[in-house]
């Protein structure tokens, strides 16, 4: 059924430049997954650490997130990859990538969660205090169940934002997605379809990623009492 | 290997050339951003679903793939269509094309804040059209959206850096450049990120600068 | 039972300008049933917040059974909300909670008591405030009465010596609040609790109370038991009261 033809090109394309492709879809996969990770914890740590009632704590956390999101992610990933090996840490390139981002996205959650943490109404924490419920127990199960809910729909922004850093990487030779896309653009010479593929691809992704956090914010607000009329 | 201030501050020269390239591509990119994202609103907001539809469907898009891949689209394909921009006009555009996507989403947002009373009782008023824009919805907008724009135009800054794949010689191509002549990238890439998180802050500074002296103006404060 | 179980001593809070308690000395014994009343901004509000640890004095001295308050340390302040709870003008229920969990969680976590044995004790309660059909509903399912009543079973969930109601009536129509006072009395008659209430609700107070205490600007006016103050009031700021409290319903 297959011609010689059909089975060495697919739209005009080489198996193989699919093959790459591929392999760069899943780098950039790779990435926003342990970039999303990393990130959370840095936002859920920094933010969680904004209410602290250490004033040393809450200063490192104000300090960071103002840093980094005064910072380029580019010009972390550049500092990390290029600058940290003169101190003498060699991170491997993936790893430094996953870390920039993480870094840059994480301040950004960091402000959402310390806004929706603060967006709860002190009538909440009265009544923790009234019940006699401990501070760590009272977020546990008072505040962040309930702040959770408000948070998604920011993160699920931040996430396509993660997303979208990670083409960066592809300036510090990790071959993620639109790396591949510059190898396959070099060798085929067709450069307004690979480009107009590759925002396809990422467009796809982002439209996943968005049903993801909205199924995810359904199932939140379910989880935190929220009646959903029905 | 310990970091050399004398290496440092040696780089700071060319840096702050890459600096005023960054900044002129804003002062070009930020009101393309602004003027583009004010003219995507009005489709946005049209009854007719096949004006509104594919406008935001396109807006969705390009505010969710990257920017980078953005730039070197219209860097390598514009001139295939017989469009010759400089590295430079092509960041600048790319950028402001990417921030109208969300300068538009601000103005909607903005717009949709005031109340619908407030449109009622313009019609009860029998103000005219303009009139009820010019006079009750934007001044009841504009406090709303200068928040968001402020932080959109340090975000549009800080994704400056990105034109150094399109060979636009800014802040990072030249801590590159420096870093290649010196073979030390950590004080170059270290002194061009101190600039950037000052820059940022003094942006951030004026963009509060400016909200404040609007409320005052305005009586909101 | 003539010794004093809460003592406020010359306690003085100011929110910058606006002196909310000024030197206020009063005493509470075991099982009395107290109501502060007077106009809003008098400082009664403040008067349970400090008790239930809400809130600090500027100064002056406040214990509960023997314990002091402000400075304690975390023992004292352990056992003072251990005997101590409270509910609330905007009941405050846990939204992500339903009526059961809100009710059972605290006793669960904090007393450390048994789940059948909270899911009972909450069941007696529900049926005390006559919401055991609701028992699996959100709050956000239910009226303001309904939340309040839930609220109060919450409240008595944590087996309290002392009860502090915070006008738990002002945000409810006339109707719903009669429910829950309703439900207050029933509480006020089967339960050996002591209660502080602050209220507007003057009938209530005449019925369950047996002392009540007129607050203005920050200093108790004029006290005695409900039918001195409420029928015969001395002071002329709390016969000014009382007629604007009345014209109101």
């Amino acid at each position: 059924m297959f011609g010689a033809a059909a089975m060495t090109t697919m739209l005009g394309l080489p198996i193989p430049l699919w093959q790459r492709l591929a392999d760069g879809l899943a780098v950039t996969l790779q990435l926003t997954v342990f970039g999303a990770l990393l990130a959370a914890v840095f936002a859920f740590l920094a933010g969680f650490a904004r209410i602290s009632r250490l004033r040393l704590v809450r200063g490192i956390a104000f300090g960071y997130t103002e840093a980094f999101r005064g910072l380029p992610a580019l010009v972390v990933l550049f500092w990390l990859v290029f600058a940290l090996p003169s101190l003498g840490w060699q991170l491997d390139p993936l790893a430094a990538s996953v870390i920039a981002v993480a870094l840059n996205i994480g301040a950004y959650g960091a402000e959402v969660v310390r806004s929706a943490l603060a967006a709860i109404p002190p009538g909440q924490w009265d009544a923790a205090t009234a019940v006699n419920l401990s501070r760590g127990q009272t977020l546990r199960m008072v505040i962040l169940p309930q702040a959770v809910v408000t948070m998604i729909p920011s993160l699920s922004n931040l996430l396509i934002e993660l997303l979208k850093a990670t083409a960066l990487v592809s300036l510090v030779y990790v071959q993620d997605l639109t790396f591949q896309g510059q190898i396959v653009r070099a060798a085929t010479g067709k450069t307004a379809a690979v480009f107009l593929g590759l925002l396809l691809g990422y467009g796809l992704i982002a439209l996943v990623l968005s049903g993801l956090m909205r199924a995810l914010e359904h199932a939140a607000g379910k989880w935190a009492g929220r009646v959903v009329n029905s | 290997m310990n970091f050399d201030w004398n290496v440092a501050w040696h780089s700071v020269p060319a840096l702050l050339d890459g600096l005023l390239t960054a900044l002129l591509s804003i002062a070009i990119g930020y009101p393309l951003a602004i003027a583009l994202g004010l003219l995507l609103v009005f489709p946005q907001r049209s009854a007719r679903p096949w004006i509104r539809i594919p406008v935001r469907v396109v807006v969705e898009f390009i505010r969710s793939t990257p920017l980078l891949v953005q730039l070197f689209f219209l860097f390598y394909v514009l001139p295939a269509f017989g469009v010759e921009l400089s590295a430079f006009a092509t960041g600048a555009i790319g950028l402001g094309l990417h921030y109208a996507t969300y300068t538009s989403e601000v103005f909607r947002a903005g717009i949709e804040s005031v109340p619908t009373g407030q449109w009622d009782a313009a019609t009860a008023l029998n103000l005219s059209t303009t009139r009820t824009w010019w006079s009750v919805v934007l001044p009841q907008a504009i406090p709303k959206v200068l928040p968001p724009l402020g932080n959109y135009a340090i975000a549009m800054f800080k994704d400056t850096p990105q034109l150094t794949a399109i060979t636009v010689l800014e802040v990072l191509s030249a801590a590159r450049a420096e870093g290649a002549q010196t073979f030390r990238y950590l004080e170059a890439i270290t002194m061009a990120g101190l600039l950037y998180l000052l820059v940022s802050l003094v942006l951030a500074w004026l963009a509060r600068r400016v909200e404040q002296r609007y409320a005052t103006t305005r009586g909101i404060a | 039972m003539t010794e004093d179980f809460i003592t406020f001593r010359n306690v003085s809070k100011r929110f910058g300008k606006n002196v909310v308690l000024d030197d206020l000395c009063f005493s509470v014994r075991e099982r009395q049933r107290i109501t502060l009343i007077g106009p809003s901004g008098s400082g009664k509000t403040t008067i349970l917040r400090m008790l239930m640890t809400l809130m600090r004095p500027d100064s002056g001295l406040i214990t509960v059974g023997g314990d002091q308050l402000f400075p304690a340390d975390e023992q004292q302040v352990a056992r003072v909300r251990r005997r101590m709870t409270m509910v609330f003008q905007q009941y405050n229920l846990f939204p992500n909670m339903n009526v059961l969990r809100n009710i059972t969680m605290a006793p669960m976590k904090v007393l450390g008591v048994p789940e059948d044995e909270a899911v009972d004790r909450a069941r007696k309660l529900l049926e005390l405030v006559g919401l055991t059909a609701k028992l699996s509903h959100y709050p956000s399912q239910l009226s303001g009465g309904q939340q309040q009543r839930v609220a109060i079973a919450r409240a008595l969930a944590m087996q309290p010596d002392v009860l502090l109601l915070d006008e738990v009536t002002a945000a409810l129509d006339p109707e719903l609040a009669a429910e829950v006072l309703d439900v207050l009395r029933d509480v006020a008659d089967s339960l050996d609790v002591t209660m502080l209430c602050v209220t507007h609700a003057m009938r209530f107070a005449r019925d369950i109370s047996d002392q009540v205490l007129m607050f203005c600007t920050g200093k108790i006016i004029e006290s005695g038991p409900p039918e001195q103050i409420l029928e015969a009031p001395q002071h002329e700021r709390t016969q000014r009261f009382l007629r604007s409290v009345l014209e109101e319903v």
